[in-house]
């Protein structure tokens, strides 16, 4: 097991890169500390499934290096840098049985049969197939396919670092929840390094101890599920985070006032002079209805069993707030509320640092 | 407009995939097909369209038995969990393709596309092939060309399964919109209960072949009729307690109980499956009638807003959302609360004995 | 609840059997009535009975060339499948040199089979041929005129030639089928190349395998023109395979009534080593099936 470093990582597809926008990987440095559980979150082709098949070994970065603790093993092959990935969707040795399967990292290493058969069947516990042993994987269903593969990264304790690639997309969401669990169990038992690629907020938030979301090829922000939530460094990671993400609204801010289209808006905090292009954010959760506030129109209420959305407008922008289960709601005009302490003032897309808390009011 | 299915079922080489149902759907609705992998969601959506022909029951249109009309020659367009265009024509060609085959004038043609393309924000692509285009746009494209025929039944399947989460959620937002512009009967068929919710309109939840309860979707998913459907409308899943009732007292086991009020006052007395949605647990006691559970916590999930607890409870595996992040060492034992208020009962055979009183406020 | 059988389906069969009976069937039926009968010309005809295949089965010319033909399809199958194999697993798997590669593996293919036979007919002559002329150059003694081994070597070799690509093909489109992630996963299981190759290219080519093997099986079974063009079934009766010994005796001497009874185990023998071969192969496949 080891510390995985990536410094002055960038990656280009094209051999000739000419400016930034040739590189799916912008330059970057990065620590993956020994025994974490990472989510690497992001849309579509913001370079996330680039970083980890850098991190694999399946592909040499155009710059920079990769360090395995100490050792640099950016020109090492897959095979050298002893990792263990699952896929996204599940790659097994079809014409095996699922103990084949899970034993074959450990026969190619050259592992005595007793050891592999104790581990193999401590695995197969685990991943809840021990009586499916002698099946053959051809036949199976995705869900056991898919643990099978869970199985066969788990297998090596000796892994320097456990990659997941979106692992859990084929399977059913009732089939999520026991998957989802069964690997924050083994993260726990095992502490190997894990990373976890996903475009699901849930499934990153549910499993990381620290999230890094990733955007246009850049580390947008890294951080745990509750930053991410509470102080998004960066309007992407509000938009992405939260379902529905975080309302903007363009402001002037000075001090630890901003100002809505000539509306008054406090903050929780008191913020320095900003250039550049000014909002504030809050997500849904900290909006609430009042009598009096930022006039809104509710155009449409969602009704999403546990809560309701509703969705309206405030001076053109679109604004999004959450209401319990319990609570009527009726479109039509009305005031909103944010709450102070859970505003946050973006610069540019970037989140502005207070100097200070708030003066008394 | 309406679509009728009157006793339809399926079997294939023996298999039952589809047993005997009836469905009314009425034109200008958004209908969503809620089920598991295999539920038979694909394979309802295949009899409603024509593809395959029912081994028994009739489907009318309109009261007209069209159970055996080709699906050529009946008014439906589908989109699929693959994103389905003609990869070698421009976005504009392929959203003209299905009224090119009505014969229709090219002035006509070019309307309608723009019309529909500016309805789905595929005004600035309509140049350039499927395949230059992001996934999301892919759909949409799709989706178009679905909209354009102007068909009667609009049959999606899974169409947004293959997107990126915050896609989805966008997608999401705009289908509702554009059926309710259409007029024509939209399915939607879907594994995910928040999909439907977000939908609306009505669903029907299927298990095993069968359809367990169709009606206006918050109505199907706070008065589930049997178990089967409140499992199959909850995520994370529903969780369940055997009960006792004895005279004016619900027992949960030997340690809690609670006064048996409104519907479950009139319950016979006997044992019955109390089944309760994991938002409605809480690490306090928030209301004054709150039962305590006393719970092992297997695992413990924070998404930076909430917090799911993995629990046990006796030989019952639980699931809790509670709101904020909490800190708790797996492991360790936790005291749950549950409002009785927000209990369903079910008897012996799974149908609903009596709803939670919650969802007869609501 | 049986599905409901509607026979008016039937119908819609009718002109594809009509289509059969006459390009198959009839032609069928004239070759077993030949093959009961004997003739002595004049459209004259005698009962003859099972005679002719009492003859075909104890014939030991017909046993010669039997061996000369199971020999000719276990060499070039045990030489182009594994050759066809590693064609695949060799080729480049896209761009420029995928398309220029499948081109020329295609071109073999696009030949008539009279004119690889006349191609490889004068390629191996001594007096003109490039090969031939080549060999005899180098001190090699060659002349597959005289020699059967030489006239084995060369018609061997043209077969491989011409069908390998074909093999290869089948193979490459196997291959192309197998997803990146099993070769990635099996760089990080630290697979071997051998392990790769068994456990995750033979068993995605598997069935396109049995497809090659079968078509190749088929084909070689029944080769005629090729051999016929170059060494006219020489020297000697050495390359005489079944075809063309059949061909010798139904059209050379006109023995229509043993012809027509060696036609028919003939195709019987081909049925059934392709049915044998076939089931085998399926069942293998379930076998994997729980």
């Amino acid at each position: 097991m080891a510390r995985i470093t990536l410094s002055n990582l960038a990656h280009s597809y094209l051999p000739k890169p000419r400016g930034e926008a040739d590189f799916a990987l912008k330059e970057m440095d990065h620590v993956w500390q020994d025994g974490g559980a990472y989510a690497l979150l992001g849309a579509s082709g913001c370079g996330k499934t680039t970083l980890l098949n850098i991190i694999s070994g399946l592909l040499r970065p155009s710059r920079g290096r990769v360090l395995f603790g100490e050792r640099d093993v950016t020109d090492a092959p897959t095979a050298e840098r002893n990792i263990a990935q699952v896929f996204q969707f599940p790659v097994v040795y079809d014409t095996m049985t699922v103990r084949e399967n899970l034993a074959f990292p450990l026969r190619n290493r050259g592992r005595d049969a007793a050891y592999v058969e104790a581990r193999v069947g401590q695995i197969a516990r685990m991943i809840g197939m021990e009586g499916a042993l002698d099946t053959r994987a051809r036949g199976l269903t995705a869900d056991a396919k898919q643990k099978i593969s869970l199985g066969r990264g788990m297998v090596r304790e000796d892994v320097n670092a456990i990659l997941f690639d979106e692992p859990l997309t084929v399977i059913d969401p009732h089939m999520k929840w026991e998957l989802r669990t069964q690997l924050k169990r083994l993260h726990r038992e095992f502490g190997h390094t894990m990373i976890y690629v996903t475009h699901d907020q849930t499934e990153a938030l549910t499993f990381a101890d620290k999230v890094v979301v990733m955007h246009e090829g850049r580390v947008v922000q890294t951080g745990t599920p509750e930053e991410l939530f509470e102080t998004p460094g960066h309007t992407f990671v509000g938009y992405f985070i939260g379902s529905p993400g975080m309302n903007l609204f363009e402001a002037e801010v000075s001090g630890d006032m901003a100002r809505v289209m000539g509306h008054p808006v406090p903050l929780g905090a008191t913020y320095p002079p900003t250039g550049g292009r000014v909002q504030i954010g809050v997500r849904p959760e900290f909006v609430s209805l009042a009598d009096a506030g930022l006039p809104v129109t509710i155009r449409r209420i969602e009704d999403v069993g546990r809560h309701r959305i509703l969705r309206g407008e405030v001076f053109g922008q679109p604004v999004n707030l959450l209401l319990p289960e319990d609570r009527p709601a009726a479109t039509g005009s009305a005031f909103l509320q944010l709450a102070p302490e859970k505003i946050n003032v973006y610069s540019d897309d970037w989140r502005v640092q207070p100097v200070g808390a708030r003066r008394a009011a | 407009m309406t679509l009728e299915l009157q006793g339809v079922s399926r079997v294939v080489g023996g298999r039952v995939h589809i047993h005997p149902t009836d469905l009314v759907l009425e034109g200008g609705t958004m209908n969503v097909l809620l089920g598991p992998t295999l539920s038979g969601k694909t394979s309802l959506m295949r009899l409603m369209a024509g593809l395959d022909t029912p081994a028994e029951g009739r489907i009318l249109w309109d009261g007209r038995d069209v159970t055996g009309v080709r699906v050529q020659d009946r008014r439906v367009a589908m989109v699929y969990q693959q994103f389905i265009n003609y990869p070698s024509m421009s976005v504009y060609e392929n959203i003209a393709s299905p009224l090119r085959l009505q014969g229709r004038s090219r002035a006509e043609i070019d309307r309608e596309v723009r019309g529909v393309a500016e309805m789905l924000k595929l005004t600035p692509m309509l140049k350039r092939k499927p395949l230059e285009l992001s996934g999301g746009q892919q759909q949409r494209c799709a989706l178009a060309r679905a909209l354009v025929k102007g068909a009667g039944l609009v049959l999606l399947d899974e169409p947004l399964a293959n997107l990126d989460y915050k896609l989805r959620e966008e997608l999401r937002l705009e289908i509702p919109r554009i059926f309710e512009a259409s007029g024509a009967i939209f399915v939607y068929a879907t594994t995910e209960p928040e999909e439907a919710l977000l939908l609306g309109g009505n669903t029907a939840t299927l298990w095993q072949g069968r359809v367990t309860q169709f009606g206006p979707t918050p109505q199907v998913y706070r008065r589930p009729v049997d178990a089967t459907t409140a499992r199959v409308f909850s995520d994370p899943p529903m969780n369940f307690l055997p009960v006792t009732k004895t005279g004016t007292r619900l027992s949960f086991g030997h340690l809690a109980n609670a006064p048996a009020e409104g519907a479950f006052a009139r319950l016979a007395d006997g044992h019955y499956l109390a089944g309760f949605r994991a938002n409605h647990l809480a690490l306090n006691r928030h209301s004054g009638r709150a039962v305590a559970f006393s719970c092992r916590l297997s695992a413990i999930e924070i998404t930076g807003s909430e917090t799911f607890l993995h629990l046990v409870h006796g030989s019952d595996g639980w699931v809790g959302l509670v709101p904020g992040v909490h800190e708790i060492a797996p492991g360790s034992e936790v005291s749950v609360w549950l409002d009785p208020a927000h209990v369903y009962l079910f008897d012996a055979e799974g149908a609903l004995a009596a709803p939670a009183a919650y969802a007869l406020a609501a | 609840m049986d599905k409901s059988w509607n026979n008016r389906a039937w119908f819609l069969v009718l002109p594809v059997l009509l289509l059969v009976a006459f390009s198959a069937v009839i032609p069928l039926m004239t070759v077993v009535n030949y093959s009961v009968q004997d003739t002595f010309g004049n459209n004259e005809f005698f009962w003859a009975g099972l005679e002719w295949f009492e003859e075909t089965i104890t014939s030991e010319r017909i046993h010669a060339a039997l061996g000369r033909q199971v020999l000719f399809t276990a060499i070039i199958l045990a030489i182009e499948v594994p050759l066809g194999i590693f064609v695949a697993l060799n080729m480049p798997k896209k761009g420029f040199w995928a398309s220029l590669c499948l081109i020329l593996m295609a071109m073999p293919l696009l030949i008539p089979f009279n004119v690889v036979g006349t191609i490889w007919q004068i390629f191996g002559r001594v007096d003109i041929g490039l090969l031939g002329r080549t060999l005899t150059a180098m001190g090699i003694d060659y002349n597959y005129t005289s020699d059967w081994l030489d006239a084995w070597v060369t018609v061997i070799v043209m077969d491989v030639w011409h069908w390998t690509s074909l093999v290869a093909l089948l193979c490459y489109a196997g291959l192309q089928s197998i997803p990146e992630a099993y070769y990635q996963a099996a760089k990080i299981d630290q697979a071997s190349r051998w392990a790769v190759f068994r456990y995750i290219e033979l068993p995605k080519m598997r069935g396109v395998l049995l497809i090659a093997v079968l078509l190749r099986f088929m084909d070689s079974f029944m080769i005629y023109t090729e051999p016929f063009v170059v060494t006219g079934g020489g020297p000697g009766n050495s390359t005489t395979f079944l075809s063309i010994d059949l061909v010798k005796m139904a059209i050379g001497q006109f023995d229509l009534g043993p012809a027509a009874a060696f036609s028919i185990i003939y195709f019987l023998v081909i049925l059934l080593v392709s049915w044998v071969f076939y089931t085998v192969m399926t069942n293998l496949d379930r076998e994997d099936r729980p």
